[in-house]
Parts: C-alpha cells; structure tokens; sequence
C-alpha cells in the first residue's frame, strides 16, 4: 500500500492555499490594471520612508524574540527538571492564554493598560498604551509560548545520563549547564526564534491596538496600501511590499534552518 | 483584520447599545411614536426592495412597519465602506433599488451614471428637508435632482474641559505643546488632511500640491504630541479621561458626552467638514415605486425623529427637529446654528489627485517610526 497517496491532499491544500495566492500577489506586483509594468514596484522599492518601517519592524522583532528567549529558556530549564506531574499542571498553564483568540487578548491588554493599570496606579488621566515599551511587552506575552514550548520539548527529551556523565567527570552544574545542555538544546532555541521572529515581524494588530497607531509597523504599512492606497483598483504597491516581507520571513527561515541542519535531535513545536 | 475588529467593534458595540436601550426601553415605552405624522395611508405596492446600507443605520422597526403598510418584501443588506458600496453598484447584476452613500460617493456614482433623478411628486414629504441642507447638498448634487439628505454631521473638536484650560475654537490647539500626549488625530487620510489644510489657511478639498505638503509637514510635526491615531476607540478613551481633546464626529460627539458631562464639542473656526449621507435610488432599480415609498416614509416627520434617535445623528427634516426634545435642538453639536454650518464645507471626489494625499498620507506613516 503506497502511504504517499495520504499525502495528495495536504499537497492540493499547499498549492490551492499557499502557492496560488503567492503567485497572485506576484501578478498583482507586476501588473497594474491589465498592464505588464515595474514602475509601481521599482518606485515602492526605492522608497527610503518604507525601508525605514522595515527596519522599526526588524528591531522590534529582534527585541521580542531575544526577550522572549532570554526570560522562556529559565522557565523551560525549570518546567523540564521537574516532576512530570506538576511540570504537565503548569505548562498547561502556560499554555493556555493560547486558546483564547489572539485579537481579543489584545483588546484585553488594551484596556489593561489604557484604564485598569492606570486607575490602580492613581494616575487619573495617564495611560500605558501608545508606548513603544507597552507594544513590545504585549508581543512578548503573545509570543512567548512559542519559545518555551520548542525550548521545553528539547530539555525535557535531553538524555539524563550525559549530564550525570559530566557530572562524574567533574563538571560542576555551571560548566555541565553551558558545556552539555545548552549545546544540546539548540534545536530547541533556533525553532523557539523561528516561531517567535516569524509572527513579530509580521504582527500588526498589537501596534495598531497597543501602540495607538502610532507605531506603525511593516504589517500595518501593507495594510495601509491595499486599503488606502490602492484607490484606483491596483494592488501594486501592496504586493510588492508583501514580497519584500516573504523574503525577509524566507531569509530568516534559511539561516535558522543552516544553523539548524547538523542537528539531529529535532525540538518541533509539540 | 481590521474589518475583523471592526466587526468585533460592532458586536461590542451592538451588545451594549442591547444593554442600553433595555433599561431605556422603561421610559419610552409609552411614547414610541410609529403613527405616520400626517396620518399617511400608503397603497399595497407589492414585489422586493433590496437596500444597501451601513450598519446599524436605521431603526429596524421602520422596516417591518414599511412592510406592513406596502406589502413590499425588504431584503436589507449593510456594509461598511463607500468604497465596499461603489463595487458592489458597479457590478452588472447588482440588485439593489436603494441605497446610502455619503457626499462625494454620489459624485462618483453621477460620473458613472449609475443613479435616476427622483420623482418628487412621490416623496411629498422632501418638503420636510430644511432648505439650508438641501443648499449644501446641492454643491454634490446640482439642483437636488438624484439625492435627498438622509443624516449628517460635522467633525470638529470634542474636549474635556477639566483637562484644558485654554480657550478652545482653533485647530492650534490640537498643535499645543501643552497637550503632548492627550491628543488624538483622526486615522483617516481625508480628515487628518483637512485638520491640518484648514489650520493653514487652505481649502480641505486642496488641489495644490505644495498645501498638501505643507500640510502633512505639519501634521509630521504633530506626531510627537500625538496620544494616537484612532476612530471608533477615541470614543472610550476620551469619556474616560484618558485624552483631553479629539479629533471627532459629530455623532460620536454627541454619544460621548452623554457618557461624561464634562466634554464639549467645538467646530473650529477655521472652518470643518460636513458630512452627508444621502439616500439614492439606483438607475438599474428593479422597484422603483417602492423606492420611491421607502424614502417618503423615511421623511415623514415622526418617523424620522424616531430614527435619528435611535441612530444618534443628525436628521435634516425640520419636522423630524419639531419632535425631538431640547436636549437635541438646543444643541450646538446636534443641531449647529447656520453661523457654524457656514464654516463648513463637504469633501469633494477629487478624481485622481486623491493620489498626491494617499502618498503624503503614506510619507507622514512613515515618518511616525522616526519621530516617537
């Protein structure tokens, strides 16, 4: 029995879902109103003010993932070395924030930070939104479940006897931690930093609600050009930005997956 | 997305206007007035209408009791942007008899001959229609042939008089240093641009590129004492305390203030857009006897205090005003004095130039991540 055939329909969902829709954002880039034209596209690559979003959007992302990483490995060590019985409990709490839709924990930090935290604090007329710290820790909270379950897969599967090994060769926890778990748990880190880098590069709904509009990222800016911008019926502009930001995603995607490719212990997401 | 959280925005919204209007529904029981003003009897017309309108746009009682009286089937459809609106119109079987597009749609939609001119001998009650609207809707629809206005408003500023000391009746203001952080700009290209043409001395409906980049030089330098840019969360934000001066529509003025007493809505005196939604009947319309019934009866007097009610925006029927108590028609945001509305102009299709503020629109985005 060939097993390949379970395959087709994933393959027909790829192309209906996922290569289609590339191809027409590609058309749309290079074809305005019915005519074969790199004007549009040439002219929205040499925009410097668009450059500019890119990299506000680079570094914030950069900020999230390395943030998200720097406060997910610790509770991930910690979760992996405990009883599997209570590890389970709580990255279950971890987890479950997750289930709920990603747009409406947004508006629920909004009016966290625009009216309860505020009120509690006694400032009566002051806010926590519209600042670059508040959009930066609500893409935090919404990404760091994404580092730390990769991270505590990895640890939790880590072969115990190696590190006993260290141990009785004389490393103390420190060296073992640095010499033999950490090395071991890069699959982990580099797919937590896929997952996390990937959808913050990308996110729009937490500056749009967070930052006020003020911060007005790559995501937004796409937006801004199908809905605005494309006023006479072209959609040039749009796509072309969307491939810029596929190829960003894409770029990223292939240093993670070179950094990634001598590992044989995989650290997927489940 | 973002019509994703528009949507979720309506549903809030919906569910608390539910809210709102159960615990209203105690006092106005008694006088909720569905009688025709004039004592109207309307013929069985029969067949389909089908509307397009924007959401939440009409007391829906007003339809049934339509439907009762003609015997006409209403298939109502809503939606959310004129630009949404002008796809669906152009489409060759597009369906729809009836329709609500707001002041410079209905030029577009005369440029591309979509609509018929009305037969006023069928609507008698257009003579409810202060002349003073039908002067200002005249400048989008000469001589009033194709259009009657449905609700309208202004933009001007809505502000908390606890929060700001200083005098309020300019565009300066919202550029006071004094203010940094409690001010919020509209988020939309046309209204953003206006606030700051106006501000310099300039026609909102500019055509001159050089005001449009003074314009948004200006509306750059803004950005730092900016609390945001928003539209529908401004409403919450500002009724909480939250900012001290806004850039608002009328409507959402009047919503707000009910909320908190110590807000004010001022139209600057530089002048403001006003606004207008008007009701249309479609060149292609498959019932255009019941269109035509449908817009009388929205015009009659009592039914038109009705809906303004309950949708919260101005109606330019004066029999409508003759109903509404003082709380609406002493109002200056309700019902401005015909000293504001000569400050005020609507926006006009600018054709293809809309091009030259999309792109300052997109420069002035831009320059956001660089200067905050």
């Amino acid at each position: 029995m060939k097993r390949k055939y379970f395959a087709y329909p994933y393959i027909l969902w790829m192309v209906l879902f996922i290569a289609v829709p590339m191809l027409f954002i590609l058309y749309y880039a290079v074809n305005v109103n019915g005519e074969w034209t790199l004007t549009k596209a040439w002219a929205t690559l040499s925009d410097a003010g668009r450059w500019r979003i890119l990299w506000l959007s680079v570094k914030m992302a950069f900020e999230t993932t390395l943030i998200c990483l720097v406060l997910g490995y610790p509770i991930a060590y910690i979760l992996s070395n405990m009883n599997k019985t209570v590890a389970g409990f709580l990255s279950v709490l971890f987890f479950v924030p997750m289930w709920m839709n990603f747009v409406l924990r947004t508006y629920a930090w909004q009016a966290i930070l625009e009216y309860f935290l505020p009120n509690l604090l006694g400032m009566k007329n002051g806010t926590l939104t519209g600042t670059e710290a508040s959009v930066l820790m609500v893409l935090v909270y919404n990404f760091i479940p994404f580092m730390i379950m990769p991270l505590y897969n990895t640890l939790s599967k880590l072969d115990k006897s190696l590190l006993e090994a260290a141990r009785d060769l004389g490393a103390n926890s420190l060296i073992t931690f640095v010499r033999v778990v950490l090395p071991l748990s890069v699959p982990g880190i580099v797919s937590g930093i896929t997952m996390v880098f990937i959808p913050a590069i990308t996110a729009f709904t937490v500056p749009a609600l967070i930052g006020n509009g003020k911060y007005h990222l790559y995501g937004n800016e796409i937006e801004l050009a199908f809905k605005t911008l494309s006023g006479q019926g072209d959609f040039a502009v749009g796509s072309t930005l969307s491939l810029i930001l596929l190829l960003c995603v894409l770029i990223s995607t292939l240093i993670m997956n070179h950094v990634d490719k001598d590992q044989q212990q995989g650290g997927q997401m489940w | 997305m973002k019509k994703l959280l528009a949507l979720l925005l309506a549903l809030l919204m919906v569910l608390s206007f539910a809210a709102c209007q159960k615990e209203e529904a105690g006092e106005a029981e008694e006088e909720a007035d569905y009688s025709f003003a004039d004592g109207d009897q309307y013929e069985q017309i029969g067949g389909e209408l089908n509307i397009l309108n924007w959401g939440e746009y009409i007391d829906e009682e007003l339809i049934t009791l339509f439907e009762q009286e003609t015997g006409v089937k209403v298939n109502y459809t809503e939606l959310t942007s004129n630009e949404e609106m002008l796809i669906k119109l152009r489409a060759a079987d597009s369906p729809y008899d009836l329709c609500f597009p707001s002041d410079y749609t209905i030029e577009k939609l005369l440029n591309e001959d979509l609509l018929q001119p009305l037969d006023m001998s069928k609507i008698p009650n257009a003579k409810n229609i202060q002349t003073r609207m039908l002067e200002v809707t005249n400048t989008f629809d000469p001589g009033n042939k194709y259009s009657l206005p449905y609700m309208w408003g202004t933009v001007g500023i809505l502000y908390n008089t606890t929060m700001v000391d200083d005098v309020v009746d300019s565009w300066d203001i919202l550029w006071n240093e004094k203010y940094a952080g409690q001010i919020w700009q509209y988020d939309s290209v046309r209204d953003a641009f206006a606030v700051s043409l106006l501000r310099l001395g300039y026609d909102m409906n500019s055509t001159n590129p050089d005001q449009i980049e003074a314009a948004k030089q200006e509306l750059i330098k803004q950005i730092p004492l900016l609390k945001g840019l928003g539209t529908d969360n401004i409403r919450s934000s500002i009724i909480n305390g939250k900012a001290a001066l806004a850039v608002i529509y009328s409507g959402d003025a009047i919503m707000c203030m009910d909320e908190n007493e110590d807000l004010a809505y001022v139209v600057p005196k530089e002048g403001s857009n006003l606004w207008f939604d008007n009701v249309v009947v479609l060149k292609n319309a498959k019932n255009v006897e019941a269109a035509h019934a449908f817009i009388n009866f929205l015009n009659d007097g009592n039914l038109a205090a009705r809906n303004t009610e309950y949708i919260g925006y101005s109606t330019p029927s004066q029999a409508a005003m003759d109903r509404l108590d003082e709380y609406y028609t002493k109002s200056d945001t309700f019902n401005p004095s015909d000293e504001i509305l000569s400050r005020c102009g609507v926006y006009h299709d600018l054709g293809a130039f809309i091009e030259v503020y999309n792109k300052a629109w997109d420069e002035f985005k831009a320059a956001m991540g660089s200067n905050n």
